[in-house]
């Protein structure tokens, strides 16, 4: 450690670099830096959604009616009450990581352990959280339809609930799906990107035989919510437009919105999971550190302290991403 | 290194003093903590009034989730991340430079935006490209 230190023999002169104006170390400032750096990347994302958003303003989807799942509560209208829960534990993370730090100021070497072991578990919570909320939206629950112009309708009944495709569509033809090869001479021909469980026309004659349902558009009325058009509009609307039908969410549909609001949720939100991974790991690393005792031997745990910062820093960006993704 | 460096242990400008840094961690977490509830309440129950209402083209829900995150922002910089402790000139030169170029940024992209919508919505141009 000592050999890497260079110094110049100078250290009591003001010009000789012996002064120290904002007495921080050199990691730490060098870990402020890159967080002022980092932030500045997190706000070119949340910038970029928040310009998307705007141009779409009367047509984003509404978060509440995005995330309404919790796990083991199958069916149960619950909305944000699991990104609230995500929300606490990444906070609670960074409570027992400062308190880790204060026992590093303390030298207690089994204080450090204890809260840094506590804030790893946190962070793991978080990220396989944010795994089972990808895997909900990438599922998708009630489905819906693009128009030809690559807007989303949704289906409701007359009391303005949800109705999923797979409760109103007809049965599926028996008829045989047959892979066209080049073989047989169609070159022309590919493959749909991606086949949902029921087709179109399904979908269609389904809608058309059930009196009650009818369509809600993605533009919004001036109070914020989804237009419902009523049945002969919604004929109209599913039988001039349609096109194809959208289960769950990737990168070029999404069932429950505008394809863009499903992009920047993968981009940014993995982004982010990426950041807590990441911080996971280097936690895991200082933690080991910390058991075998280097720090203790260093004569002070300001590493603690920098991994510290990287780990609120990926708090404070949770934050505003709850803030702008769930809440706004 | 200095072990034992000195927290300040007010928060509040003064009205709320801690006795250790401990206890002011944790009264910084209960502060978060209502914050959070506050916040995720106001997004569940969406009161008309704050959502009919409008204050510089946003509602004024959204208006009061901006401040509650810039709120819930200070405190884990300052008391989480230590910045309360910190010389003047690493808080400014980590906060101001940050707070111009996001400030700049948002502005100018949320202005664009906004005038490609009302393109789009006066305009004859197709919903997506």
């Amino acid at each position: 450690m000592e050999a890497t230190v260079v110094k110049t023999g100078t250290e009591e002169k003001t010009w000789g670099g012996g002064n120290e104006p904002l007495k921080a170390s050199y990691g730490k400032m060098m870990m402020w830096f890159f967080i002022v750096s980092d932030a500045l990347t997190f706000s070119g994302f949340l910038a970029a959604y928040g310009f998307s958003r705007f141009k779409f303003v009367d047509a984003w989807p509404i978060p509440d009616q995005v995330f309404t799942h919790f796990p083991f509560l199958h069916g149960v209208d619950a909305p944000m009450y699991y990104v609230a829960f995500m929300t606490f534990i990444l906070i609670f993370s960074s409570v027992t990581m400062v308190l880790a730090v204060d026992a590093g100021h303390k030298m207690n070497q089994n204080k450090v352990i204890l809260y840094l072991f506590l804030t790893i578990i946190g962070g793991l919570i978080f990220v396989s959280s944010q795994a089972w909320e990808w895997s909900t939206f990438i599922k998708g629950d009630y489905g819906a339809v693009e128009t030809k112009g690559g807007q989303i309708i949704q289906f409701m009944d007359n009391e303005g609930k949800r109705v999923a495709l797979r409760d109103f569509a007809t049965a599926p033809t028996t008829e045989e799906r047959t892979e066209q090869t080049k073989e047989n001479g169609i070159w022309y021909k590919n493959e749909a990107e991606y086949l949902p469980s029921i087709s179109f026309e399904q979908v269609k004659a389904g809608f058309l035989a059930n009196d009650d349902l009818l369509v809600r558009v993605q533009h919004k009325d001036e109070h914020g919510h989804h237009i419902i058009l009523n049945r002969q509009e919604s004929i109209a609307k599913v039988v001039n437009d349609g096109a194809l039908v959208v289960e769950g969410a990737n990168l070029r549909h999404n069932e429950y919105g505008h394809p863009l609001f499903a992009d920047f949720f993968f981009f940014i939100t993995g982004f982010h999971g990426f950041h807590v991974a990441t911080g996971v790991l280097i936690n895991c690393i200082v933690f080991f550190n910390v058991i075998v005792g280097t720090y203790e031997r260093r004569g002070h745990y300001e590493m603690v302290e920098k991994v510290g910062l990287y780990w609120h820093f990926v708090d404070l960006v949770w934050v505003f991403i709850f803030t702008f993704f769930y809440l706004v | 290194m200095e072990h034992e460096q000195a927290h300040k242990l007010a928060i509040f400008r003064g009205a709320l003093k801690f006795r250790s840094n401990v206890t002011k961690i944790w009264g910084v977490f209960v502060i978060l903590s209502i914050v959070t509830i506050v916040e995720v309440t106001l997004g569940i129950i969406r009161p008309d009034f704050l959502v009919d209402h409008h204050f510089l083209a946003l509602r004024l829900l959204n208006w009061i989730f901006i401040v509650l995150t810039l709120f819930k922002a200070y405190y884990i910089t300052w008391d989480f991340m230590h910045m309360r402790d910190e010389t003047m000139g690493l808080r400014r030169a980590v906060i101001w430079t940050a707070l111009f170029l996001i400030a700049y940024l948002v502005l100018l992209v949320l202005i664009e935006g906004d005038y490609i919508f009302e393109v789009y919505k006066n305009g004859y141009i197709k919903f997506n490209f």
